[in-house]
């Protein structure tokens, strides 16, 4: 059993969405073998957690995607592309899957899991959008029980805040994902005795910056 | 022969359909979880919770106009809102004190931006206005009026310098008012505690990007300038002093500021719209 934290969004809450964090992975190739695959019981979105900067950051993008699948406006063919491609700053879904998704040396992993399902067959015309629906079967056991048997690495509890989340990222990484360089000069001309503090507020910062890029992003 | 009779009286047209309610935010956002703040001519501002039920952010939807063609309402919507947007999310950026972009839906006309807590830079004018003249008549000049008005004093060095820098971006407000200027205030509670009026304290935020437009023009800051100092006169002859403040810091903060000012005299003398000929 992994520990598995439902995420209820204000204004879509009739869409809980399931996420895990999970450290020091050792499968990883196995995951991103299935994944290649298409195998259905990997629809999850394996996201890099080193390029996650907060729950604020991810929990954005879930919305915008959540968004766009729900008003059939999605760019990619399922919810969970959608959340990888929507993280990107730009519209290279390849691309977004190699920055946010799941690479060779992943060793930090977030999934994430919408309660989406659709009804229609693969084969839908390819510029015609598929229509997702509520799936009553993702519930927080079902994804936990799946996700502890097929993960292996040491699954971190998400608390209220959320703050695990963005416990293990990049900063730098995410910085030149998203081509946000500020702050980058003063930090030499200021001491490290500065402390805790400033990080947290550049943190915030570029937190903020992020999001307006990721929203602004496809306009 | 008969005269022709008059045309007859003209109709005037129907209320076109909409797709929805006038005035009534598209999905996922329902009524009962908005409390309205204010309205203006294009958008409707909401407050709501945003990615956690404690995280408080600010809706501002436009809604469609029925009596535009919905092609050019769509259009039009969707251009104003990407400008505020963009200026916004440049803005940030540059580390300019402006609230974030967290979202946006430019075919349905939202945007969701950070709750910024505290008062606005007029509510803080009127009530030290208030205050002053409070004072004036109880016949006490004590040290506890002096203090305050240099807290304004240096709230407005503030407000001139947080401008500068927008205007050093190359990024004109298009409504700077005193309502669109936010004074930050984190810990209110501390603040309510002392029987003191509180110093205005805090960091000083610009609002309201709807009329921003991206202009190295010297005319369209003065025009700024302009609109701001128009703002304060009205707010109470009291307050009109403090503007040559925010004019002083202004001066200081930019290079290219001595010329908005030279050019804000020449806005003065003929108002905010500039002469239609030629």
């Amino acid at each position: 059993m992994a520990l598995v934290r439902t995420f209820t969004l204000p204004h879509y809450e009739q869409y809980p969405v399931q996420i895990a964090l999970f450290k020091n992975l050792k499968n990883t190739s196995y995951i991103r073998s299935q994944l290649l695959e298409a195998n259905p019981d990997f629809d999850y979105a394996f996201l890099d957690a080193e390029m996650i900067l907060s729950p604020t950051h991810l929990l954005t993008a879930t919305f915008l995607s959540l968004h766009a699948i729900l008003t059939a406006r999605q760019k990619t063919r399922t919810p969970h592309s959608e959340l990888v491609f929507r993280l990107s700053p730009n519209n290279n879904i390849g691309e977004s899957y190699k920055k946010f998704g799941l690479g060779p040396h992943t060793t930090n992993l977030i999934a994430v899991k919408y309660p989406l399902t659709s009804k229609q067959a693969d084969s839908v015309a390819p510029n015609e959008h598929k229509v997702w629906d509520d799936d009553g079967s993702v519930t927080n056991q079902s994804v936990s029980e799946h996700l502890g048997r097929v993960v292996e690495g040491e699954c971190v509890k998400i608390g209220e805040e959320g703050w695990e989340l963005g416990a293990v990222c990049d900063v730098e990484r995410v910085r030149k994902a998203y081509k946000v360089n500020g702050g980058g000069g003063k930090k030499g001309k200021k001491g490290a005795a500065d402390g805790d503090d400033d990080k947290k507020d550049e943190r915030k910062e570029l937190e903020s910056v992020i999001l307006g890029i990721m929203t602004l992003k496809g306009s | 022969m008969a005269e022709p009779s008059p045309a007859p009286p003209i109709e005037p047209p129907p209320t076109p359909k909409t797709s929805r309610p006038i005035h009534t935010l598209p999905p996922p956002f329902s009524h009962d979880k908005l409390v309205p703040i204010t309205q203006g001519a294009e958008a409707l501002v909401y407050k709501t919770t945003f990615l956690t039920p404690n995280t408080p952010v600010v809706v501002k939807y436009r809604p469609p106009k029925p009596y535009r063609h919905p092609t050019l309402d769509k259009r039009l919507t969707k251009q104003r809102l990407l400008a505020e947007a963009r200026s916004l999310v440049r803005c940030r950026k540059e580390g300019i004190k402006v609230p974030a972009v967290l979202g946006a839906d430019w075919d349905e006309g939202w945007l969701v931006l950070e709750y910024v807590e505290g008062d606005t830079v007029r509510r803080v004018l009127d009530g030290w206005a208030h205050d002053v003249e409070e004072a004036k008549k109880s016949g006490d000049g004590s040290d506890g009026v002096k203090e305050r008005e240099e807290a304004m004093l240096d709230l407005m060095t503030r407000v001139g310098r947080e401008v500068a820098k927008l205007h050093e971006l190359g990024v004109c407000h298009g409504d700077l008012t005193t309502s669109n200027l936010m004074l930050r205030q984190e810990d209110k509670a501390q603040t309510e505690d002392c029987a003191q009026p509180p110093l205005p304290s805090g960091d000083i935020y610009l609002i309201d990007f709807g009329l921003t437009t991206a202009s190295i023009q010297e005319e369209d800051k003065a025009v700024d300038l302009y609109v701001l100092e128009r703002a304060f006169a009205a707010t109470h002859p009291a307050a009109e002093p403090l503007f040559q403040e925010v004019l002083r810091a202004y001066g200081e903060s930019s290079k290219s500021a001595k010329g908005v000012l030279r050019k804000l005299e020449g806005v003065r003398m003929r108002g905010r719209k500039r002469s239609m000929l030629g």
